[in-house]
């Protein structure tokens, strides 16, 4: 009895079932496939022409300007909420997590919705500053940067915060010992101890904000030269000129690559 | 110079409430048991935890005060601590470890970097200012520690387990250089450990504390003699000999000559249990060695043990059973034999 369970297990790890195999073999084709067309299709036909049309080089550097200036604006306002989140004690501080959260989870559309509700032009917040400051963000270069910012922030808080979490508090209090306060604590201990999960998280964030198409669209338009990110031209394009959205894809598909493989060691390793 | 704190705090399970006065003249080991609020006390003292009632005053200056509310924060506190594990900044070499407070009491970059190299010049390691802590030893790293908490001069040096990081094999080396720099030290000193050999090998002065209360002072010999409860004389309650080792004897600094296979060649410690004392009314048969006469110069009873001090050429504390003692018909200025085992001996270099 006892050798035959025995067998068993060992039968069970010598071979993969049939089944299982072709299921998963089916499952890679889903990723693999639109990978090999994109590529076939990029490399295949005269496409690199229409990476020097003005149109395209517009809208890449829109895209490049938007998504840094919102990786910027994760790191301003992102690194002192992350800090907050992680170190404060206050009642909400869960209710606060949860919403700074909620973007990754939230169908970008509903973001895009959202911010025109809040910042639009008879918007909470948008009404007063159009009102009084003449500042108007919906369908402006202004408003792409905070629908990216918006979407991707949290990526940049999530990995922030959760390595201020796991910060050697006594290393910090070694640094009070030594006669440094808390700014100081905070710029020549906590930031260099932290600096991996900065890093990460800034390349993530930036990642996202490159790639981000429902908030932007909804929020800010998709208005050549202002508001018209790749993601927006490419889906222009298709319609109009499908090379042009085909090389598109190409150039944000280098990019997630090289993210990817910039970021291996610390995904890979939680894994 | 001085250090006065009374204080009380409230950390979870913990209740700490202790009466402690440190002169500089003395080295001060806070001994106990883990959990006992030995680390507390020394974060309290540096103001890393405030108190929830009580003082600590430093030279009649007032660093926390919960009646008037007054309370220094650490960076300007002239506290230097040396943590348990050292707890060097893992991004800065061993240099900039020792520079790092100096350029937070505002001295300029160069300044700081040079006087950290004499810093770590006097600790034995100039050679190594440009190592990561990560490549540093165990007994390297708490000398960076030690040279980083001295170099910002404190008044008050704070050591929490110095030697509990290290293995067995480099902590005598470290413990004789950690005492040459205690001896050096010009102001208060005051360091906790769990380890009763540590304790007497670095301090003239212990505070056993148990459960967040004191329960005895005294100086190590007083201490180990009259333990005034089982846990001290668990703890600490050991006869604590200082001598000279050379292959399988130890001549103590009394005269007399313990024999011990394999004590090594130097100055050591010999550390040997109450329990392990055997009295006897005549001269024990058979065995010749560590044996010598005494006479009792003292009884405590302990629940149903008895501690029993014997003067002699080597004054020991023996423990008993009260029936034992019974037997023997022993009573105050009694003669008896006394006769340790040598593998009872433990030896620890000094």
């Amino acid at each position: 009895m006892t050798s035959g369970v025995a067998r068993m297990r060992r039968s069970r790890r010598e071979g993969v079932p049939l089944l299982a195999l072709v299921v998963a073999a089916a499952g890679a084709a889903v990723f693999v496939l639109p990978l090999i067309g994109l590529l076939w299709r990029g490399f295949g036909s005269d496409v690199w022409e229409a990476l020097t049309a003005p149109a395209v080089r517009t809208a890449l550097w829109l895209s490049l300007v938007c998504s840094l200036s919102a990786t910027g604006f994760a790191v301003v306002f992102g690194l002192p909420l992350a800090w907050v989140q992680a170190r404060a004690q206050f009642p909400g501080r869960t209710l606060l997590r949860g919403i700074t959260m909620l973007p990754i989870v939230l169908p970008p559309v509903v973001g895009g919705v959202a911010l025109l509700l809040a910042f639009g032009r008879r918007g909470l917040l948008g009404q007063w500053l159009d009102e009084y400051l003449g500042l108007r963000l919906p369908f402006t270069t202004a408003g792409a940067v905070l629908a990216e910012a918006f979407v991707a922030t949290p990526f940049f808080i999530l990995t922030v915060e959760g390595a201020l979490r796991s910060v050697d508090r006594r290393l910090e209090d070694a640094a009070r010992t030594l006669g440094a306060g808390r700014w100081t604590v905070f710029r020549r201990v906590t930031i260099p101890l932290i600096r991996p999960s900065l890093q990460a998280g800034a390349v993530l964030c930036w990642a996202r904000a490159l790639g981000e198409f429902g908030a932007t669209i909804t929020f800010a338009g998709n208005f050549p030269g202002r508001t018209q990110t790749i993601p927006l031209a490419v889906y222009l394009a298709l319609e109009t000129n499908p090379e042009a959205g085909i090389v598109l894809s190409l150039i944000l598909l280098g990019i997630s690559l090289a993210v990817l493989v910039g970021l291996r060691q610390r995904w890979w390793s939680v894994l | 110079m001085s250090l006065e704190a009374c204080v009380r705090v409230t950390l979870g399970a913990l209740d700490l409430c202790v009466d402690l006065h440190v002169e500089a003249g003395n080295v001060v080991a806070v001994l106990g048991p883990n959990g006992a609020g030995k680390t507390t006390l020394l974060r309290v003292l540096a103001g890393l935890v405030r108190i929830t009632d009580g003082h600590v005053v430093l030279d009649g200056q007032a660093l926390e005060d919960t009646r008037n509310g007054i309370y220094v924060p650490p960076e300007e506190r002239p506290i230097g601590v040396v943590f348990q594990e050292y707890l060097l900044f893992p991004h800065l070499t061993a240099l900039d470890n020792v520079a790092f407070g100096l350029r937070c009491h505002g001295r300029s970059q160069r300044e700081a970097r040079q006087r950290a190299h004499e810093w770590l010049e006097r600790v034995g390691l100039g050679d190594r200012a440009g190592a990561r802590p990560a490549a540093l030893s165990g007994g390297e790293a708490q000398r960076v520690a030690l040279a980083r908490a001295l170099a910002i001069e404190p008044r008050v040096l704070l050591l929490d387990e110095p030697l509990s990081a290290l293995d067995v094999s480099t902590r005598s080396d470290v413990r004789r250089r950690l005492r040459r720099h205690l001896e050096a030290f010009r102001g208060v000193r005051l360091l906790v450990t769990h380890d009763p050999v540590e304790a007497m090998a670095l301090a003239d002065r212990l505070v056993v504390l148990e459960r967040g209360r004191v329960v005895q002072t005294g100086s190590p010999t007083q201490v180990a003699e009259q333990p005034r409860s089982s846990y001290v004389a668990d703890l600490a309650g050991v006869n604590l000999l200082r001598g000279r080792a050379t292959d399988d004897h130890v001549a103590l600094s009394g005269g007399a000559v313990l024999a011990v296979p394999g004590a090594g060649t130097g100055e050591i410690f010999a550390v040997i249990h109450p329990r392990a004392v055997a009295l006897h009314r005549s001269p024990p048969e058979g065995t010749p060695r560590n044996v010598w006469r005494g006479q009792i110069a003292g009884l405590d009873l302990e629940g149903a043990r008895v501690r029993v001090r014997v003067a002699g050429t080597i004054p020991i504390v023996a423990e008993v059973t009260r029936a034992e003692l019974a037997d023997l018909h022993l009573d105050q200025g009694s003669e008896v034999w006394v006769h340790v085992k040598a593998t009872e001996i433990a030896v620890y270099a000094a």
